[in-house]
């Protein structure tokens, strides 16, 4: 009788107990010895996974920092203070980098005007091979929306325009999104540089007005109202020189397409 | 040892009583980790190293253990407690003897240690292969091959999966169906295709 509660009692409790001996023992026995300085430097960057160093996720690159001393540079995505904090835990100097933005090149959107009706897969790529895209300008954004999904920080959000808005305060300049735009339409610009052209087209002039109301058309008017010579007209493309510019926004007003844009 | 019933034991496992489509055990890791092809993979591989190695087990204890004090009663949090245990231990000795397969393998591992499908290969196998208490001659190899079966049949069932659920990303679905509904709706058609293995007699 006795036999029959003791039975089953016994035989899980020393089932339990020897599990848990046998775990015990085995946790010391096979503990694996790491770098408490991973956890720290883990601690310290962004922690989104976004892979842009080439490394499996944070952890990984944690662990190539501390263990290969890989340049903390390669995360894009690492704040420059997040950067000094884990230059410290190393026991290294830094060498500052400059702080940069992903900036759109297109303005588009409905403006400019479409070659046929495309009703495929909504996804930029597949856009683009179809028929060399469908729109009329060879620069215009597709506005499928591929940099919106492909941002690990949520900075892009597709305007009903059909255009992607960077927040320039979430954005960290990972270069996720430059990777899958088909048109290499957003460029990594100086986050010190407040003025940008918001076109990319290399079109000549004439071409542009007919296909979009918002293209350069190279007209030059930005260049000779440039008191520091800072926006220069290349290849049918105004482009700034952020060493130069000073940001008096006279481009801004005597732009006559409204392209160049204070960035927000 | 029956070479018919080791056939029906392999065609059974993968296609005919498939865990996943026919048993409807092991649903979680079925829709959540599916997506893509790649995690699909390891954890097909993972489920079937903790299954063929589940199974072993819980036959010794059941025979060694549960049989002999008569105590088969407890089968099911028995066997709970040796896998989950089980688990812990065979994934700190592989971090510490062999990095490259605890990456593989990696987050996969812990996850499937109460896993239904893991749980319910072992008591299937003692339902099948004990007969009043006592094994039928070669219950050992079954139940190890059961085991492993059924996992081969788990990963089957994910490797297709996965494949159908990254081509549906690029199809243009109402938004309402977009993601977890769409995936429900595969796996439903899936089953009712796997459900006319069911005409096989082995």
């Amino acid at each position: 009788m006795i036999s029959q509660f003791l039975a089953p009692i016994l035989t899980l409790a020393g089932l339990g107990l020897f599990f848990g001996l046998v775990l015990s023992w085995a946790a010391h026995k096979f503990a694996v010895v790491s770098d408490p300085r991973i956890q720290e430097v883990l601690a310290r960057l962004p922690g989104a996974n976004c892979g842009a160093c080439g490394l499996p996720g944070c952890s990984g690159f944690a662990e190539a920092i501390v263990k290969d001393r890989i340049a903390i540079g390669k995360c894009k995505a690492c704040s420059q203070e997040a950067a000094c904090e884990i230059a410290n835990i190393l026991g290294i100097k830094l060498t500052a980098k400059e702080e940069q933005v992903a900036s759109l090149r297109c303005h588009g959107g409905k403006r400019a005007k479409d070659k046929f009706i495309y009703q495929g897969i909504k996804d930029c790529p597949s856009a683009a091979q179809t028929l060399g895209g469908p729109k009329l300008c060879r620069y215009a954004c597709l506005g499928f929306g591929n940099c919106a999904r492909a941002c690990p920080f949520g900075a892009i959000t597709m305007s009903p325009e059909g255009l992607p808005i960077i927040d320039s305060q979430l954005c960290t300049a990972c270069g996720k999104c430059i990777e899958v735009c088909p048109r290499n339409l957003l460029v990594l610009l100086p986050r010190k540089g407040e003025v940008y052209v918001g076109c990319s087209s290399h079109h000549p002039a004439k071409i542009v007005a007919s296909v979009c109301s918002v293209g350069c058309i190279a007209c030059k008017k930005c260049d000779q109202v440039c008191p520091d010579q800072a926006i220069k007209v290349v290849e049918n493309l105004a482009v700034i020189d952020y060493d130069k510019c000073t940001a008096c926004g006279k481009c801004i007003e005597v732009c006559p397409r409204k392209i160049i844009f204070w960035r927000k | 040892m029956d070479l018919n019933l080791i056939l029906s034991i392999i065609i059974g496992n993968i296609f005919i009583n498939n865990f996943i489509l026919f048993k409807f055990l092991g649903l979680c890791p079925f829709i959540g980790v599916s997506k893509k092809t790649q995690p699909a993979i390891s954890m097909g591989l993972a489920v079937i190293f903790v299954m063929t190695l589940s199974s072993i087990i819980t036959w010794c204890v059941y025979k060694f253990l549960l049989v002999p004090f008569e105590i088969e009663f407890l089968r099911t949090i028995c066997f709970i407690l040796v896998i989950a245990s089980f688990v812990q231990l065979v994934e700190m000795i592989m971090l510490k003897t062999n990095p490259s397969l605890y990456h593989l393998l990696g987050i996969y591992l812990p996850l499937i240690t109460t896993n239904c499908a893991v749980l319910g290969v072992t008591v299937l196998n003692v339902n099948m292969f004990f007969k009043q208490g006592q094994g039928i001659t070669g219950s050992f190899l079954y139940s190890a091959l059961q085991g492993f079966f059924a996992g081969v049949g788990f990963m089957l069932a994910m490797l297709l999966m996965s494949g159908i659920r990254e081509r549906l990303e690029l199809v243009d679905l109402p938004k309402s169906l977009q993601g977890i509904p769409a995936a429900f709706i595969v796996a439903s058609l899936m089953s009712l295709a796997f459900m006319g293995f069911t005409g096989f007699k082995f």
